[in-house]
């Protein structure tokens, strides 16, 4: 019964045979980037690509949890087998992190659910470095929808959007005038709109604001981008208010993707940008490495030079930046 | 960080949680709180939770340790069954129990199989140790066969 002893291909053939704790324990491996990870991120690979991957995310307390559970209560009763990958922020001080978004879907998921609570370990960007390892496991183990919970964003955490096939942003009342809702970011990456907490005052108000930044992106042209206006869906999570039409929008989104051919693009661009930030990650810890423990020789001469105000910071960094290819 | 590259990484992954009607639950939210400072990832479920639920948990979750916060005088019960639906799944994994014991039911409790048990008054070190010492137990008789 034990997986001690099995080679991660055992592991990968049990998880691939429907045993959840085979599953969870690949996705260990993923998470600590350790050996194994590299064999199971290559059996995935060639397995992945049919799910649906849809991105819930908004600011803290907005409700992303409880949406994502009246979503899995949805899709269990639609008999979907739907994955859930619930991200909450590590400790930047001791890495600690309490994940408690499970606790709020496991009572309405149904028993084919597979809900894994995930720490950003470090990463910023609103989700954790092994997001798209995990996501591709859970696809090549037949787990269709995945649903992504971000941890609570403000305005610039779009790994979301870089991630999701459908990238929902959840609005609240309360979160500002129209001039918030015209500012750069996270809201131009949005698919779909989320207005919960829709019995609460305001949010007709969040409603149309939404709508007029929507109405400015046609005129500047923004939507060609994306091709398609995204939809606005009023919710109360708590009592699961409007989670069937944000289904039915998120559905209609996915339809429309892959008819103008968007969802081929995004998963390219997905993997270059998980190619990419593998690389950058690499690259930083070398710097890092670099830096403290002076793994080139002349970088103490110039971090010293910086320290006797003999030399700026900014030509510090160009001094060094030629010398990167040497690390 | 700073272990990365060590061969056994000790991000350790606990589930917390209360079985049963048992609402008290201060006590398992601080320990949450102590945990997470600890360094450690905390999968918490609260209150009211069943067996199935905590199996679950921990396989999806591949905890390392259960966490059982205990005060309404069930742990004699519902503890021992925690331990045996885990040993029913297959799973290894040592379960604590924190809360109010008297002192007479903790030798029972641990030849039932509970890990560890922490009492009122245990310090932060001693939690966080405790769990750490409960998975390396855990680790370190690991049937070869």
């Amino acid at each position: 019964m034990s997986l001690r002893g099995l080679t991660p291909a055992d592991i990968f053939e049990r998880a691939l045979a429907g045993e959840r704790r085979a599953l969870g324990r690949l996705i260990t491996f993923v998470e600590r980037d350790a050996a194994e990870a590299e064999v199971v991120a290559e059996m995935a690979h060639t397995r992945a690509g049919n799910a649906h991957v849809i991105g819930i995310t908004g600011s803290p307390g907005s409700g992303k949890s409880t949406l994502t559970g009246q979503l899995v209560k949805l899709l269990g009763e639609a008999g979907k087998r739907a994955a859930v990958l619930a991200v909450d922020p590590s400790s930047p001080l001791t890495g600690g992190a309490i994940l408690g978004d499970r606790v709020r879907m496991e009572d309405v998921a149904s028993p084919d659910t597979f809900i894994r609570s995930m720490a950003t370990r470090g990463h910023q960007g609103g989700l954790s470095l092994a997001v798209p390892g995990v996501v591709r496991l859970l696809d090549a183990t037949g787990y269709d929808p995945i649903v992504i919970e971000t941890v609570g964003v403000g305005q610039v955490e779009v790994d979301i959007a870089g991630t999701a096939d459908t990238t929902v942003v959840v609005a609240t009342p309360g979160m500002g005038d129209s001039v918030q809702a015209n500012k750069a970011g996270l809201l131009e990456l949005a698919d779909l709109f989320v207005v919960n907490k829709a019995d609460r005052p305001g949010a007709t108000d969040v409603r149309r604001d939404l709508d007029l930044m929507l109405d400015l992106s046609h005129v500047s042209g923004h939507d060609q981008h994306t091709g398609m206006r995204p939809e606005i869906v009023m919710t109360t999570a708590l009592s699961g208010e409007g989670a069937p039409e944000m289904w039915d929008a998120i559905e209609r989104h996915h339809a429309a993707i892959i008819d103008n051919g968007q969802l081929a693009a995004r998963r390219i661009n997905r993997d270059v940008t998980e190619v990419r930030n593998r690389l950058m990650a690499e690259l930083e810890s070398r710097v890092d490495d670099m830096l403290t423990r002076n793994s080139l020789t002349g970088v103490t001469e110039i971090l010293d030079a910086v320290a006797e105000r003999s030399l700026s910071p900014t030509a510090a960094a160009t001094q060094l930046a030629a010398r990167i290819k040497d690390l | 960080m700073a272990d990365e590259a060590s061969p056994e990484p000790q991000q350790l992954r606990v589930v917390l949680a209360k079985l049963g009607f048992d609402g008290h639950d201060r006590g398992i939210k601080i320990v949450a709180r102590i945990l997470r400072d600890a360094g450690m990832e905390v999968i918490y479920l609260g209150i009211r939770q069943s067996y199935k639920n905590v199996v679950n948990a921990v396989e999806q979750e591949d905890a390392d340790a259960i966490g059982l916060s205990m005060h309404n005088a069930s742990h004699m019960t519902l503890a021992p069954k925690m331990v045996d639906a885990l040993a029913a799944a297959g799973l290894e994994v040592p379960v604590v129990v924190g809360g109010i014991v008297p002192d007479e039911d903790i030798e029972p409790l641990l030849e039932k199989g509970v890990a560890a048990i922490l009492g009122p008054g245990a310090s932060a070190e001693e939690v966080a140790q405790t769990i750490r010492d409960a998975v390396a137990a855990v680790r370190a008789e690991a049937p070869k066969a």
